[in-house]
């Protein structure tokens, strides 16, 4: 993808969508194409936070691996999704393992040099901050919903 | 003396007509399909998004969502959930056994209006029947439809329904090569499966449609449908175009016995199908 | 018209009863039973509660000898002929084992030929408002219909109104204007006691000419007409009907369910005593050897646990969600549903109440000031 073509695409992501102009050309720029093929880890349980990722294509899958019970999938991401919210909260790491279950190809986002400009620019962070707030609140209201076992047997 | 014009008259709809079950077929632990047919007489011509009440000798009776083909009615075709009573004596129905029939009874899905136009189907559980017979007319009529989507969110992979059928769909519902118009996902997955894990609503953003001419049909528990009316009014689908099938206690399925209201709606006779506006302000409240 | 009025002395009445007998009816009308006046068979005359007058408040219903031998001297008791036209309990089918499974077979349908002797404006208007329920839908109720279809209907004008009575505010009294066969005011003056009527149908012309009757004069019909309009100025209670159904729809969060659901006992005395409430439940049963089983219908309320059971719970759980499910399906919702107002102003509700809730005092709560409960 051409940077003209990259920064149009980043522009019109629910996610970056709003973004100042020269924010998008600084996130384009930084934005690494990446590609996994099934089986591949995109971080492993304990590692520290590098990257926030966006997937454009594919399914990851997030697990975490007890003794007895094997992995046990705590929830699948797939194309447009965001992966990576604790980029925004400094020292924190991984609790599960990203898996590749579908080939995939996604742009990452060093979350060291993101966390830097904003700290420098804190119109930026704050912007970044609300977007991540509603990833991490749509992945909260999501794991209530599966915690309510609408589809289980009524008592 | 009191002069009352009827209309043709019919036998009484209270009684049940034996029909025969020809299969039973056990889906998953809990839930069975049963195909009949009628011994005698006509078959019984459905709309997609009817149900009929099926009778056990002597045990009770229920309301279930026909989910076979309308374009067949020859074969009654009839999935049930072990959740009580009746639907565990349903369940456990062989071939050759009799089940009392009364119906077809209520609202069809608007597959007339939702022509010309992108449909969104959203199936959550034991949802899916219900929406199978409106997919036959789709795929019988598959011209006269743009985009179409099966959402399907179901517990676990042991509880999917109709796995065969959702892998053929994947080619035969496809508007265009290589497009994915089948969506599953489950609650909760361990070791064997390689699919998306989460709920069904989280399936809608990544959806491509035109929200101005897209038509969604759902069927799950209530709350799955009110999360799944937000993440499509998100979207842009106009609030007239979304359309639910509703649950409530049922009785006679003749509009008589007022158990099944939900507010001015008897939803034997004025749903199950109901578009939301017309539920819009019921069933946000609570107890109603 | 005026042929259509006549007069008939206490014997033409007595005649009228025997007429009816002849014709094969079985005639209900007020007996007294238990200290209450409810339907029973009437053989003569002397079977009405002759003399007696009720008296009727929230949760009291008395009854006290009149000064005088009037036959229908008092208003409505608990039942109304919703007993007899939609009976509170019925067997739909049996059914069968057999080789091929199992048959069913429909219960023969003869039911007796009712006359209903006493009905009031406010009954006529629930068989009116039942009618439509049972009979005005997709399907109809075929027992409904056949002993509606059979049913011969000997209205009376109330003279006098009763406490808790608002018929004049549902528009549906206290005279009798139409759905009956004949119609009679009773008039009783000094030593004078006749009946003043109206021909409602060709039957009823029919069964008058069976009859010793004469032509009513002017002065005898405006006497009687006099007397009717007497009771629709003495209702004990008032409704405003006007923006009935918006007033509920924007006020189902009101906090007076919850106050009204603090002293509702969810007994359904209403629903029973209600001549509009058509609720039913189905059982069904079988024989110990598993080889017949049948199904019966029976009477429901909307105010039972189980009512709204749905995947393993109830949805209206609380005294209060059930209350206003009550109130809001009878003065509301029923609009939408069957184009008139499914109150008749009756009052049996607010009188056999045990706590005297009274449904015009509830809404004019829920209506604020400017809407008003006593007249």
């Amino acid at each position: 993808m051409s940077k003209a073509s990259l920064e149009r695409y980043l522009a019109q992501h629910p996610f970056f969508h709003g973004l100042r102009p020269k924010d998008i050309e600084w996130l384009a720029s930084l934005a690494q194409p990446l590609s996994y093929e099934v089986g591949d880890y995109l971080y492993r349980e304990g590692d520290a936070s590098t990257d926030f990722y966006l997937i454009q294509e594919g399914l990851v899958r997030l697990e975490i691996h007890t003794p007895g019970r094997g992995d046990l999938t705590i929830q699948t991401l797939g194309p447009g999704e965001v992966l990576g919210w604790s980029v925004m909260i400094p020292e924190t790491r991984k609790t599960f393992d990203a898996r590749i279950f579908q080939a995939t190809r996604l742009l990452a986002f060093d979350a060291e040099t993101v966390r830097r400009r904003s700290e420098e620019d804190h119109h930026f962070g704050y912007e970044l901050c609300k977007r991540f707030s509603r990833v991490i609140g749509e992945r909260l209201q999501a794991t209530r919903l599966r915690l309510l076992d609408l589809y289980g047997q009524p008592h | 003396m009191v002069n009352l014009t009827s209309p043709i008259p019919r036998p009484d709809p209270m009684l049940p007509r034996p029909f025969r079950v020809t299969r039973a077929i056990r889906e998953t632990a809990d839930v069975v399909t049963l195909e009949l047919e009628a011994p005698a007489g006509p078959p019984l011509r459905f709309s997609p998004g009817q149900f009929t009440m099926l009778y056990v000798f002597g045990v009770g009776e229920v309301p279930i969502s026909i989910s076979g083909d309308a374009s067949k009615p020859e074969r009654l075709v009839q999935t049930i959930r072990k959740v009580g009573r009746v639907t565990e004596a349903l369940c456990k129905l062989r071939k050759g056994d009799a089940v009392g029939v009364r119906g077809p009874f209520g609202s069809s899905w608007p597959l007339e209006q939702a022509k010309g136009g992108d449909v969104v189907l959203v199936a959550g559980g034991i949802g899916l029947p219900p929406l199978r017979p409106a997919i036959y007319h789709i795929l019988r009529h598959r011209k006269d439809y743009g985009r179409v989507y099966l959402l399907y969110g179901a517990r676990t992979p042991a509880d999917l329904l109709f796995s065969e059928e959702l892998k053929r769909w994947q080619h035969t519902l496809s508007h265009a090569p290589g497009a994915s118009p089948v969506l599953v996902t489950v609650d909760r997955a361990e070791g064997g499966w390689d699919g998306a894990v989460g709920v069904v609503t989280g399936l809608i953003p990544s959806l491509h449609l035109d929200p101005t001419r897209t038509t969604a049909m759902m069927v799950g528990p209530e709350v799955m449908m009110r999360f799944t009316l937000a993440e499509l009014r998100k979207r842009g689908l106009p609030e007239a175009k979304l359309y639910l099938s509703m649950e409530r206690n049922m009785k006679c399925a003749l509009g008589f016995c007022g158990h099944c209201q939900l507010g001015p709606h008897f939803i034997c006779k004025d749903g199950p199908v109901l578009a939301f506006p017309q539920v819009r302000d019921w069933m946000t409240r609570k107890e109603v | 018209m005026s042929k259509s009025r006549f007069v008939l002395e206490r014997s033409g009445l007595e005649q009228l009863l025997q007429a009816l007998k002849q014709e094969g009816y079985v005639t209900l009308g007020p007996t007294v039973r238990e200290q209450a006046i409810v339907y029973g068979e009437l053989h003569t005359l002397q079977d009405l509660p002759v003399g007696l007058k009720d008296w009727q408040e929230g949760g009291v219903y008395k009854l006290a000898p009149r000064s005088d031998a009037a036959l229908f001297g008092y208003n409505v008791g608990p039942q109304s002929p919703k007993q007899f036209l939609h009976p509170p309990l019925l067997r739909l089918f049996r059914a069968h084992k057999n080789a091929q499974g199992f048959a069913v077979a429909e219960e023969p349908e003869a039911p007796p030929k009712y006359a209903f002797f006493g009905v009031r404006a406010c009954e006529l208007e629930a068989i009116r408002i039942q009618d439509r329920v049972f009979l005005g839908g997709p399907y109809q109720d075929p027992h409904y219909k056949a002993r509606r279809e059979q049913a011969f209907i000997v209205a009376v004008n109330c003279t006098q109104a009763g406490n808790t009575c608002f018929c004049t505010s549902m528009h549906s009294g206290p005279k009798a204007s139409t759905g009956f066969d004949l119609a009679l005011t009773e008039v009783l003056e000094g030593d004078r006691h006749h009946f003043v009527g109206a021909v409602g149908s060709e039957a009823g012309a029919r069964l008058l000419t069976k009859v010793t009757h004469r032509p009513a004069s002017e002065a005898e019909w405006s006497q009687a007409e006099t007397l009717v309009a007497q009771a629709a100025r003495h209702m004990g209670r008032r409704l405003q009907t006007e923006g009935l159904k918006e007033l509920l729809y924007q006020n189902l969060e009101h906090p007076r369910w919850e106050e009204v659901a603090g002293r509702c006992l969810s007994c359904g005395n209403c629903t029973q005593v209600c001549p509009t409430c058509f609720c039913t439940s189905v059982e069904d049963h079988s024989d110990l050897a598993g080889q017949e089983a049948w199904r019966t219908r029976r009477w429901d309320s909307c105010f039972t646990a189980d009512f709204s059971y749905l995947h393993g719970g109830s949805v209206r759980v609380s005294t209060k969600a059930r209350y206003r499910q009550w109130l809001t399906h009878k003065l509301a919702t029923w609009q939408d549903q069957f184009g008139s107002l499914g109150c008749v102003g009756c009052g049996r509700c607010i009188t056999w109440c045990p706590v005297g809730i009274d449904l015009t005092e509830e809404v004019a709560a829920i209506g604020g000031p400017h809407v008003q409960s006593q007249p």
